[in-house]
């Protein structure tokens, strides 16, 4: 309710203010900073990815167009990182979503210790991703000495070495383990704006425990699940650390996603056009979600203004 | 009689409900936190009792990892250029964007809701986008490998997310306050200093966290634009990744003391987390 009334406020406290600040004295530096670190560099991967431009063969420069895209078009490597991201994405996203949502429907319960409990599995979330890397790599799914490969001999199991057979899988099991408590921390923020009365209203109707799910907190929780998916889009496509850490990129090209084929084209093959193309993929590509989602939050901020 | 009794019945049926998914929310809230648990674990026991097959639980604890992780490797170099990269680019952010958190909250004109959404939407241009011509230009200007050229990234990398959480908390200051303040003839730097920003130190608070840990383990930039003399904690643990990951025991000692006072941090953050991340979709 409080934050309505003051959202209100804005425009008329605009209308009567006798000194206005100097707007752009107080906005400048910001929109100058991004407009330098973001939009600039932005404009100049765009430019590069239209030239020839490697560091090992200095003589062979100019521009080619969109030669470079065409030549990706037709490169093996990058249908296959191409792949590889969205696999990552997908598989990411249907595990996190659908894990965090069952635990926020858990955690909305009231039970002893919740606190505890919440703060206990939102933790993964703070773990830096080199950490959650190296102790999944090396303590969790080490073929000899991994707790899991203990976990497999004590069930009479051959231990598997995860990294070597299922490099993909193990990927996204350590992304997910990362990720589901933010989704589980968001749809818990998300479940517990729903108004108590619907629920009790809905019980007093009669309604089951499923048709309360079913006709009141999942329609609630849609705009929530929405965002969970924009956002998680945006930084599963981007994954480097956890991949630069564990399997660099291989067996082969097995977990090489855009991020990195950019990171071995610019720094193995020096070769700044072709990354530079790729770059301008993956931007593309984040910006399709991004479009949504900056649409989301647009008709949030207008709604507010008219609340 | 019979009402009391059923009422009873109610209550128990209730209690055993509240047993049965405490512990099943136990189990899970563990499961998630035991790699987390088993690396603290380790971090206290010595190389060779790391790698005691069938693993113990129980041990005697001792610090010598800790000892050889801070003696070996330069552990607190690395972890003053984290602490110099997190605290400083978040310091450059909040002067950045306290001035334009408080202009789009206190004095919104009609393009304020675009530049807005256009801070937001420069959040979601991925790194490897910009990496290409930041590393180049950095490589002319003598940044690379500088402490002073990763605060600057960081700085980028947050302030949309930092004048986001900041004019969202602005907005909750009632207009009547600021509006006294301007009458009693207080420029706009005395108005921001002794009015606006008092009331809104909890949320400043919570928006420097957020900055802190995201800066703090944030791994693509400090490994493609650092090397040796600014390399962050992220680039010495991602060191591991070679033989060196075999010495569980440091490597954990190594990993505890850089995630321990981050997990503090994000167990105070947790509820502003949400909407800082969110950017306000979800309150």
């Amino acid at each position: 309710m409080s934050t309505a009334t003051s959202e209100a406020m804005p425009r008329r406290r605009g209308a009567r203010s006798r000194r206005k600040p100097n707007m752009a004295l107080l906005m400048g530096p910001s929109v100058g900073f991004l407009l330098l670190w973001m939009i600039v560099p932005l404009a100049l991967t765009l430019y590069f990815s239209l030239r020839r431009y490697n560091l090992l063969a200095p003589g062979r420069r100019g521009f080619v167009g969109f030669h470079q895209y065409a030549d990706l078009l037709t490169s093996g490597s990058f249908w296959t990182s191409l792949y590889n991201t969205l696999v990552l994405v997908v598989a990411c996203l249907v595990l996190t979503v659908v894990i965090g949502l069952a635990l926020a429907l858990l955690f909305d319960n009231e039970f002893f210790g919740r606190g505890v409990a919440r703060t206990l599995a939102i933790s993964p979330f703070f773990v830096m991703p080199v950490v959650t890397a190296l102790i999944w790599k090396n303590m969790l799914m080490h073929p000899v000495y991994g707790l899991f490969a203990e976990l497999f001999k004590t069930f009479g199991l051959k231990p598997v070495d995860w990294l070597a057979t299922f490099p993909m899988s193990s990927i996204i099991a350590m992304i997910s383990w990362e990720w589901v408590p933010f989704a589980l921390l968001v749809l818990l923020t998300g479940l517990q704006s729903l108004p108590n009365e619907e629920i009790e209203a809905a019980s007093l109707d009669g309604a089951s425990a499923w048709q309360k799910f079913r006709f009141i907190t999942v329609p609630h929780l849609g705009q929530t699940i929405y965002v969970v998916i924009m956002l998680e889009s945006i930084f599963f496509l981007t994954k480097f650390a956890e991949i630069y850490a564990t399997t660099s990129g291989g067996p082969g090209m097995a977990t090489t996603n855009l991020p990195y084929l950019i990171f071995l084209e610019s720094f193995f093959q020096y070769d700044i056009g072709t990354a530079s193309a790729i770059a301008i993929f993956a931007v593309i590509l984040a910006n399709i979600v991004a479009i949504f989602l900056v649409r989301f939050v647009a008709s949030n901020l207008s709604e507010g203004a008219q609340a | 009689m019979t009402a009391a009794r059923s009422r009873d019945r109610g209550a128990r049926r209730r209690l055993r409900r509240k047993l049965i998914l405490t512990a099943v929310a136990y189990v899970i809230a563990l499961a998630f936190f035991f790699p987390i648990l088993w690396m603290i674990l380790t971090a206290f026991k010595t190389e060779a009792a790391a790698f005691t097959l069938p693993p113990k639980l129980l041990f005697h604890p001792t610090l010598s990892s800790f000892g050889e992780a801070l003696a070996r490797g330069n552990y607190l170099h690395y972890a003053f250029n984290s602490l110099a990269s997190s605290l400083g680019s978040t310091a450059l952010g909040l002067l950045l964007a306290v001035p334009a958190a408080y202009a789009m909250a206190f004095y919104p004109t009609r393009g304020t809701d675009g530049t807005l959404l256009w801070m937001i939407s420069t959040k979601f241009i991925p790194a490897v986008g910009v990496l290409i011509p930041i590393f180049l230009i950095y490589k002319d200007l003598s940044l690379l490998d500088n402490i002073w050229g990763l605060i600057l990234v960081y700085t980028a990398m947050n302030l949309p997310i930092m004048v986001w959480m900041i004019y969202s908390y602005f907005k909750e200051i009632p207009a009547e306050m600021h509006e006294a303040a301007q009458v009693d003839g207080a420029n706009t730097a005395q108005v921001m200093a002794r009015v606006v920003l008092p009331v809104a130190i909890p949320g400043l608070a919570s928006t420097c966290l957020l900055a802190i840990i995201l800066a703090w383990n944030e791994a693509f930039w400090s490994i493609n634009l650092t090397n040796t003399s600014a390399a962050t904690l992220p680039v010495f643990i991602a060191g591991f990744k070679t033989a060196e990951g075999l010495f569980w025991a440091k490597m954990s000692a190594a990993s505890a003391l850089a995630v321990a006072p981050i997990l503090v941090f994000g167990w105070m953050a947790q509820r502003q987390l949400v909407r800082g991340l969110t950017f306000g979709a979800v309150k």
